[in-house]
């Protein structure tokens, strides 16, 4: 169900779910931090004081994250150093100047990062863009929803979870398909066992999600 | 579209997301995502997966002065890329494959038209208009085919399609396909591989046409 792209720090349904509470966490003076927003990831909160306020600082925590991880990520599909950094200062300079599309109600900041990422490299291959699918729509008037943000954290978390319990080859074959090292057939063919445990775990993922957009909208 | 009963295989939703789908295959999938909402959803489950993997990658150093450069970069003017949105029928990322153009229909016989948007090495992708009730000269195939319907519907050995609906048809498939009856069937096809048409007279227009 697609939210409306108010700032979190604005009033929140969460009554539904109790927050998990971290340490306090402040990005800048500007940025106060709400109680609610203190049970997300910190990357999901600079993302959102990136898109929302356009903060610098917030933009720079991200960078230290993610850029070293983009290097070795970009570097691992066979691109050399120096052109693996053109890549991450693209995908960084995307991050921050398509922010408005970063959605936490569906997409874990890494997830969305990934695919930011994947697409830059095949651009660059291809010299033209890559077809991505039309933007949803955005329904005016709903508010955001950290009950739902933090449901897909723990999504990502179980996800997580998963993949930690998968063996050497398996968990090989996964990066190997997510890195872009195969082809859809090999997927179906040679991934038959690992991805069988992540699509039943992405299955229920999906599955809660779904009930409790139904329940929201009762 | 909630009518959708024939959904993108969940091996090229993730080749999808890790970008090692044929060009042609992923104009079709993207097109497809934006009609369906299960597809969407999954394809968004395999981007988790990818984004986990990146978070596990063993972070490299980074030269200095990047983070710098990149900071001092944020405040550019930059031309945003064009977004493609839907017009009509046509999904976003068709529009975008025919760069805005309108379809331009080729014939091929008994009604039959196409408009061959890509052809290259790595496959092609088409429009197809099917008028009610014609059928597509029977092929074969000697890759894959992938079909979605973006207006009427067809019908062939293996089920009805509806709009939204996607068929994916590899070498084992020999099938008829067979516009439905109330209006002109328009689907958008991917192969990787050129088709083969069993009638004589298509298959000796084949080179000329290059379907």
């Amino acid at each position: 169900m697609p939210r409306n792209r108010g700032m979190l720090t604005q009033e929140l349904n969460i009554s539904r779910r109790t927050s998990r509470r971290h340490e306090g966490f402040t990005l800048s003076e500007r940025h106060i931090v709400s109680k609610e927003e203190q049970g997300l990831s910190q990357e999901t909160q600079w993302m959102i004081a990136v898109r929302d306020k356009r903060d610098k600082a917030a933009f720079a925590a991200l960078f230290d994250h993610f850029a070293p991880r983009l290097k070795g990520f970009v570097m691992r599909t066979g691109t050399s150093a120096a052109q693996a950094e053109e890549v991450v200062q693209d995908v960084m300079l995307t991050v921050w100047r398509r922010a408005e599309t970063f959605d936490p109600h569906r997409a874990q900041v890494s997830a969305w990062i990934y695919q930011i990422t994947r697409n830059r490299q095949i651009d660059v291959m291809r010299k033209e863009n890559r077809p991505v699918p039309e933007a949803l729509k955005e329904e005016p008037g709903l508010e955001p929803d950290a009950g739902q943000i933090m449901a897909v954290e723990q999504e990502a978390g179980l996800l997580r979870k998963a993949l930690s319990t998968l063996n050497c080859d398996q968990r090989a074959i996964i990066e190997k398909a997510y890195l872009g090292e195969l082809t859809h057939q090999e997927i179906s063919t040679q991934t038959g066992l690992p991805l069988g445990t992540i699509k039943s775990r992405i299955r229920l993922g999906l599955e809660r999600l779904r009930h409790e957009l139904k329940d929201l909208s009762r | 579209m909630s009518g959708i009963t024939h959904h993108t295989p969940d091996s090229m939703l993730a080749a999808y997301a890790a970008g090692t789908l044929p060009h042609p295959f992923a104009i079709v999938v993207a097109a497809h995502i934006s009609m369906c909402a299960t597809c969407r959803a999954s394809l968004e489950a395999h981007q988790a997966v990818g984004g986990l993997v990146l978070e596990d990658t063993q972070c490299t150093a980074l030269t200095d002065g990047l983070k710098s450069a990149t900071l001092a970069m944020l405040d550019d003017v930059v031309i945003p890329d064009p977004v493609f949105e839907a017009d009509g029928i046509f999904p976003g990322p068709l529009v975008q494959a025919l760069k805005g153009r309108a379809p331009q229909w080729k014939k091929l016989g008994m009604g039959v038209r196409q408009d061959i948007i890509q052809a290259d090495r790595s496959g092609s992708v088409r429009l197809l208009y099917i008028p009610p009730g014609q059928a597509v000269p029977d092929h074969g195939h000697n890759g894959l085919e992938l079909t979605l319907v973006l207006q009427g519907s067809f019908h062939d050995e293996t089920g009805t399609f509806g709009v939204g609906d996607l068929e994916v048809a590899d070498e084992t498939l020999d099938h008829t396909p067979i516009a439905g009856g109330d209006i002109p069937c328009i689907c958008l096809a991917a192969t990787d591989a050129p088709l083969r048409f069993h009638a004589l007279i298509p298959r000796l227009l084949q080179p000329l046409f290059r379907i």
